[in-house]
This record gives C-alpha cells, sequence and structure tokens, in this order.
C-alpha cells in the first residue's frame, strides 16, 4: 500500500478516531438522532478537519512552539465559523438543528489531535489526505450510530418511514430511549466491540491483573 | 532552520495569523449577511403562515406573505401603535429594556417569562377585505427552555386556526412532537374562550374524552412530555389573558361591531 492510500484508509477502520482513539464522543452522542443532521455534520466536521490540518502544515516550520496550541485553535475556530456561516447561509434548516454542534466542532478532539499529531511533522498533502481520512473514519461510525438510532427511535431511515409508529397510526411503538443521546454510548459500545471482534490486533492488553482475593482463600482454609 | 521561539518570531507570527483569521471571517460575514437574514424572514413567515394554514407547497412563500399584515400593537392598551416602524421592533431588545417592558410578578408569570414587552408584532391576514385569521405571536417556558411559536385564530378571536412552534429546546420523540403534523392538526377548531369569556383552552393529560362538554377547550397531551404539555397550556394562558392579547382581542371586538 503505498504511504498515500495507508495514510487515507488507516483511520477508517484501523485507526479510527472514535473506536480506537476514543475521540469526538461528544459529538457522535449529540448529534447522531437523525441520519441527515448526522451528514451535515460529518461533512462540516472532514471540511474543517482537512483545512485546518492543510493549513497548519503549511506554516509548521514557522509555529514558535511556545504558542502552538494557540496557533492551531485559532486556525480550527477560524474554519469552523466559516462553515458555521456557510451553513447558515445555504442550509438554514440543519443549521438551526445543529445549534451549537457546529461551534463546537472547535472542541473536537479529532480535529486538535491531527493537528498536533500528524499536520505539526508532516507535509501540507499528506496532512489534508490524513485529514481527510480522519474525518472519514469519524463519519462511518457516526453514520452506523444514526442508521440505528432513527431506525429504532422514530422509525424511519433518512426521513423514509419504515415502520409506521404508533402516533402517526401504524403499528411500531417508537423507542424513546434511542432518541436520546445516551443511547449512543451503547451503540459505541457495541460497535467497538464488533470491530475488534473483527480485526483482533485492536484488543488492548489489560493495564492490571486482579489478584487473587486473599480474603477468599482464608475463608476457603477456614 | 530558524529560530521560531524568539519573541520577535512569536509576535509576527501571533498578529499576522489573527489579521489573516479575522479577516477571513469578517469576509465571510459579510459576504453571506444577507442570505442569512433572508433565511431567517423566510423560515419567520413560513412559520406563520403554516399557523393560519395558508402555507402550500406549490405557491413562494413570499408570494403568499404579501396578503399578511404585520402590525405593532400596544399590549397594555390592545390599540395599533403606528409610532414604531416594523423594522425596528425587536422583540428580544423590547422584552428586556425596562423602558419598553415590565417585570412579571411570580403570580402573572404563568409562561415563565420574567418581563414581558410593551409591544408586541401580530399579523392579520384579509381575505379580500374582510379578516381571515390573527396570528399572535407567544412564548414560554417547556422543559429545557422557552418555546417560541405562533397561534393563529379565525377572525372569532376564539377558534383556533393552528400553532406553530419555530424554536424549543424539547427533548426529540417526547416534548419535540410539539412539532409533530399530526398532534398540531388537533389544535385545528379548538377554543380558547368560554361564551363568559375564561380561558379555557387546556392541553391535559392523556387523550380527550370527546362526550365531554369541555372538549372543545382541550387538547391531547403529549406522552411522556408532561411538563412540556403543561407549558403549552401555560403560555397560551398568559398570552391570551390580560397580560398578553387580552386587550388587543377586546379591542378588534369591539372594531368589528362597529364595522358592522
Amino acid at each position: 500500500m503505498s504511504k498515500a492510500k495507508e495514510v487515507l484508509l488507516n483511520p477508517i477502520f484501523n485507526d479510527n478516531p472514535i473506536a480506537l482513539q476514543i475521540l469526538g464522543i461528544c459529538s457522535a452522542l449529540a448529534v447522531t438522532g437523525n441520519l441527515y443532521i448526522t451528514l451535515i455534520m460529518c461533512v462540516a466536521l472532514t471540511t474543517v478537519v482537512t483545512l485546518s490540518n492543510l493549513s497548519v502544515s503549511l506554516i509548521r516550520n514557522h509555529i514558535p512552539t511556545n504558542i502552538r496550541i494557540i496557533v492551531q485553535i485559532s486556525i480550527i475556530a477560524t474554519l469552523v465559523m466559516l462553515v458555521d456561516e456557510v451553513l447558515q447561509a445555504f442550509d438554514y434548516e440543519s443549521s438551526k438543528t445543529l445549534s451549537v454542534f457546529v461551534g463546537l466542532i472547535v472542541t473536537n478532539c479529532i480535529v486538535m489531535g491531527r493537528a498536533e499529531a500528524f499536520a505539526m511533522k508532516n507535509g501540507p498533502l499528506m496532512s489534508a489526505i490524513d485529514g481527510f481520512g480522519n474525518g472519514l473514519g469519524y463519519s462511518v461510525i457516526l453514520i452506523v450510530i444514526a442508521i440505528i438510532r432513527e431506525f429504532v427511535g422514530a422509525g424511519t431511515f433518512y426521513g423514509i418511514e419504515i415502520m409506521p409508529l404508533t402516533t402517526n397510526g401504524g403499528w411500531y411503538l417508537a423507542n424513546n430511549f434511542f432518541l436520546t443521546p445516551a443511547s449512543s454510548f451503547f451503540i459505541i459500545g457495541f460497535t467497538i466491540w464488533a470491530l475488534r471482534q473483527w480485526k483482533t490486533e485492536q484488543i488492548e492488553e489489560p493495564e492490571f491483573k486482579i489478584s487473587k482475593n486473599s480474603l477468599e482463600g482464608e475463608k476457603g482454609a477456614a | 532552520m530558524n529560530n521560531n521561539d524568539t519573541i520577535r518570531k512569536t509576535l509576527i507570527v501571533a498578529v499576522s495569523l489573527c489579521l489573516v483569521c479575522s479577516a477571513l471571517i469578517s469576509f465571510s460575514a459579510v459576504e453571506l449577511r444577507d442570505l442569512q437574514e433572508a433565511n431567517k424572514t423566510l423560515d419567520k413567515q413560513s412559520k406563520i403562515l403554516s399557523a393560519a394554514g395558508l402555507l402550500d407547497e406549490d405557491t413562494d412563500v413570499t408570494e403568499l406573505f404579501q396578503s399578511i399584515e404585520a402590525r405593532i400593537v400596544n399590549l397594555e392598551t390592545g390599540e395599533f401603535d403606528s409610532e414604531i416602524s416594523l423594522t425596528d421592533y425587536e422583540e428580544s431588545a423590547f422584552s428586556r429594556d425596562p423602558a419598553t417592558s415590565i417585570e412579571l410578578t411570580s403570580e402573572n408569570d404563568i409562561a415563565l417569562l420574567k418581563r414581558r414587552e410593551n409591544f408586541q408584532t401580530v399579523y392579520l391576514h384579509y381575505d379580500v377585505d374582510s379578516l381571515n385569521a390573527v396570528i399572535l405571536p407567544v412564548r414560554g417556558y417547556g422543559l429545557w427552555g422557552t418555546m417560541k411559536g405562533y397561534l393563529a385564530l379565525e377572525p372569532d378571536l376564539k377558534t383556533i386556526i393552528g400553532l406553530e412552534f419555530f424554536d424549543h429546546k424539547e427533548t426529540p420523540g417526547l416534548g419535540g412532537e410539539i412539532d409533530n403534523p399530526k398532534w398540531k392538526s388537533i389544535w385545528k377548531g379548538k377554543e380558547v374562550y368560554s361564551d363568559s369569556g375564561d380561558i379555557l383552552i387546556s392541553v391535559i393529560k392523556g387523550s380527550v374524552d370527546k362526550s365531554s362538554t369541555l372538549a372543545k377547550y382541550q387538547v391531547d397531551g403529549l406522552s411522556g412530555a408532561t411538563i412540556t404539555s403543561n407549558g403549552v397550556t401555560n403560555l397560551l394562558s398568559f398570552w391570551l389573558g390580560d397580560m398578553g392579547y387580552g386587550p388587543l382581542i377586546d379591542q378588534l371586538k369591539q372594531s368589528e361591531v362597529k364595522d358592522v
């Protein structure tokens, strides 16, 4: 595999920002209630992370180390504000639903993480590819969560009715838990488990082993 | 490689980065402002039309909105005010400014607004020359935040045409069902005032008993969203009462009698 291909594809399954690096969970909980909104969010994040990696990489040799985090954040914040402005101008409905979460891309650990870990050390093209790849990795997980949540929670897929709800005169009683952000924890958990069953090299060594309970031993003796 | 960590270099990088970033943002904000404003107006107009049941998918919202007249009303007296221009009026600014708003006491603040502006924009829809609908902005606290919407009344000023919320923070699937078209459709034809003028409209817990004499004043509650349902009842009671549009409704009724 060429370097570029590796950088692009690795974050999707092998080194997924959400499933392996456990970054960017906050928005994975917040904006996955409905697939359309999720797609908008994925596009917004992928754009920001690609462009921020590109810009950070372009000026990486001129960034003074003591203000490098501030420089990165300024670039990211600028891009996020631009994306937010564009969204408000061209897709007002979605920007209303996403409201504060577009702004919160600034605090999304993936963007900052890639800028600091990759773009500061690599060339502009590679950095942009890495950003795009990580955006895709984030999107894959978000889309999976959104499909499950929308289907179980509202009986629809991309807004198209699959299971008619009882509230609309159908037979499916919606599981309201899936409409609440907390359900994403479970779905992310199961997704990580499934991914690690498939790619077993991602399973982490336990950090410590529970030693034998000494009291139990005594009890056994007594 | 140059040393980037000198004070001089640090300042140059910081200042030039700030300049580039702020230029980019200012440029986009200025360039896109018109589009954003147009979107906001369009959204508001379509909600007003939708509350009055006038929204038609085939016709342009701006075109439909031509038939609607916006008027500033003085909430104290219920009279139309022509001194404040429509473009100067801004609800949030007016409700904060002590000169143009009153503080609500805990007794009459049933919709939990804290302050109420003395002026509001109301929308009148005329069919040829006769009044066809009165659309009133309403708002009140739900579970997570203020729910803002429009209530449209028939010219008899007691029958509801529709209720539409354009901004709320209620839980999707529970309180968020205030946006459900099926639930919104049951508001049509409900009455707000009894014959003696009491405000009876309410969202009840469970389903409305159709045989009850109160059925025409009651709307099915949203299951799992009692606080949102109560919030809707409270905001309607507030805005239809003496502190809200009560004086305006009295005025409109009187002027109608005069016209006849």
